[in-house]
């Protein structure tokens, strides 16, 4: 790859992070805390490619004139053949633009809950809106105490596990996508029928003491008696964290 | 890599036409077909290739995304997308870094700044990980350039290795992962010093320098400083940058393929325990700043077995494999990676065992 190639790569690398990190998109694959400096190493790989292209047309201008066999179009140093490999984001980012992790990455792994111990009251209002992480971690570890009789409405993406049941999962991010963990709450009462895996609802209902296990890595799972649910937009950020 | 064998045969060949007409035998067909390259062929270039590929690419874009849309395949693009876009702005840190360094820092300064003596300058260049936030991506380049720099190779090894695991942002969120358990965060920061400057060591001792095979940069000794420091940081993302393509295309196959069941049973042993998180550590190549929300999650294991997680992890993974070996030549990462697995794991069981 000569140095006019390799600027070009540049340029659809910086572009396509450019692109993925001034919309919503980069939402899918890392953290929100992340875009600024997503947007700084865009901007910077765009102006490398920029300033070697500038440097390449000076560069073979004035060798050109200065000793006109010079190997002429900047193909004295070739890159490795690795870089090739760079234009794969840019096509994944660009043209695929694959979506955030939903129920296939979820019932493929276990429900991930960490230890805590400290329970603060639920937030005002009827229902109250939580997080599925929050309701999983109140129903489990403080055994619902914490939440007693209020309804609750958690919003999350349907997931139907192997045994036919249907649970609420959202997907935990730390740092990007490769270390996503789903979080999972089981469904009765009102258990939303008839809807495809993946799409997202909206819950209301109320703690009930009874759990299962999870049949991967035998952590509990919580249930939740629905009493109504509806079906919504996924939102924009579709990890919790 | 390849670049500068593929470079030779060409200046080989200009002669040989003429020169050596009877010796075209078998072995010179390639040689004698590469000139005539130079005629209407030797206009593609790699930019023509690269013109062409994309166009091919945007035609065939809907029966693509059609075979990508299959569940696992969209799993793996995302991961895979991920792991680059998570690494991006560490890896342009990294590059900017190291381009900083090879141009702007007078080798003098690294002279002046390290002990003479290697041995001691090994924990000083670990310890002076410290400062650098961020996650391992970044680290591979910066060593390459303090090696280029003149640094001891051993000194530059140690702080590759120090500085993604001990840096304050990578503590804090193990302090956070791990609440009311502050020994991980010391026994966390104080294996990986010592893995760190072991290795270093070891690299004195047994080290050969023509193991490491820096690649062939433009020579920016004669360049004015912008355009060097420019030549430099583009050179350092195509080679990293490329590896790491690499890296994340191994860590999303395996993030797909590897069920999670079957660790469950080894969690119980605590020798398996042990081995099997290091092993998940290498293949899971997790960001050093989330790993310790992963190890925190894999309640299974002992504390011991978690720690090795952490202290294997951000210094051998495959995506810094991949990276180590575009930096530092095969020869090198061949060596460096199995020897800093083995030694990351005693070291881990080591502290593991008295301070856990």
């Amino acid at each position: 790859m000569n140095r006019q190639a390799q600027a070009v790569v540049l340029l659809l690398v910086g572009g396509a992070v450019l692109r993925t990190s001034l919309t919503d998109m980069y939402l899918r694959y890392v953290k929100q805390g992340l875009r600024p400096f997503l947007i700084a190493a865009g901007l910077l790989l765009v102006i490398a490619a920029v300033m070697t292209l500038w440097y390449e047309f000076r560069g073979s201008a004035k060798a050109a004139h200065d000793h006109g066999d010079h190997d002429g179009h900047g193909h004295g140093h070739r890159g490795p053949w690795v870089a090739w490999l760079l234009i794969l984001p840019v096509f994944a980012l660009l043209l695929v633009s694959p979506p955030a992790l939903g129920s296939y990455a979820a019932s493929r792994s276990g429900t991930a809950l960490q230890q805590v111990s400290d329970f603060p009251p639920l937030p005002p209002g009827d229902p109250a809106k939580i997080s599925v992480l929050d309701y999983a971690s109140r129903a489990v570890f403080d055994e619902g105490r914490s939440i007693g009789d209020r309804k609750v409405r958690l919003t999350g993406f349907v997931v139907t596990g192997a045994d036919g049941r249907s649970y609420l999962a959202r997907m935990i991010l730390t740092c990007c996508a490769a270390d996503a963990r789903p979080v999972k709450v089981a469904l009765a009462g009102q258990v939303p029928t008839g809807l495809k895996s993946d799409s997202w609802i909206e819950v209301t209902g109320r703690y009930v003491p009874k759990s299962i296990k999870d049949e991967i890595n035998g952590e509990r799972i919580p249930y939740l008696d629905v009493a109504e649910y509806h079906e919504v937009a996924a939102p924009n950020e579709q990890y919790e964290s | 890599m390849a670049a500068p064998h593929r470079a030779q045969p060409r200046e080989l060949t200009e002669p040989s036409p003429g020169g050596l007409p009877e010796a075209a035998g078998a072995d010179h067909v390639g040689e004698l077909t590469a000139p005539s390259g130079r005629g209407p062929l030797g206009r593609i270039g790699s930019v023509e290739i690269l013109a062409a590929v994309l166009v091919l690419v945007v035609v065939f874009r809907a029966p693509l995304s059609r075979v990508l849309s299959a569940p696992g395949l969209q799993t793996w693009t995302t991961v895979f997308v991920s792991v680059l876009t998570q690494a991006m702005p560490f890896l342009v840190f990294g590059v900017v870094l190291s381009a900083v360094i090879a141009v702007f820092v007078p080798a003098s300064f690294f002279a002046k700044a390290l002990p003479r003596h290697p041995a001691l300058a090994v924990p000083v260049a670990s310890a002076a990980g410290v400062v650098l936030p961020g996650c391992e991506c970044g680290s591979v380049p910066i060593a390459g350039a303090l090696v280029r720099r003149g640094v001891t190779p051993a000194a530059a090894l140690a702080f590759l290795l120090a500085s993604p695991a001990i840096n304050p942002i990578v503590l804090a969120s193990t302090a956070v992962a791990f609440p009311g358990q502050p020994r991980m965060v010391i026994a966390r920061a104080l294996a990986s010093m010592l893995t760190a400057c072991a290795m270093g060591w070891l690299w004195l001792r047994l080290g050969k320098a023509e193991w490491i095979k820096l690649p062939h940069r433009p020579e920016l000794a004669g360049m004015r400083k912008w355009p060097a420091f420019w030549a430099a940081a583009r050179h350092d993302v195509m080679h990293a940058g490329g590896y790491l393509v690499v890296g994340a295309m191994a860590a999303a196959t395996i993030n797909v393929l590897v069920p999670q069941q079957w660790m469950r049973s080894l969690g119980d042993n605590p020798v398996l325990g042990v081995i099997t998180l290091a092993v998940l550590a290498v293949v899971l190549s997790i960001c050093s700043e989330a790993d310790a929300f992963v190890a925190a999650s894999l309640r299974e294991f002992s504390m011991t077995a978690k720690l090795t997680f952490l202290v294997v992890g951000p210094m051998i993974d495959l995506k810094l494999f991949a990276m180590q070996t575009g930096i530092f030549g095969r020869r090198f990462a061949t060596r460096f990676a199995p020897a800093t697995f083995v030694l990351a794991i005693l070291v881990a069981v080591g502290v593991g065992v008295v301070l856990l």
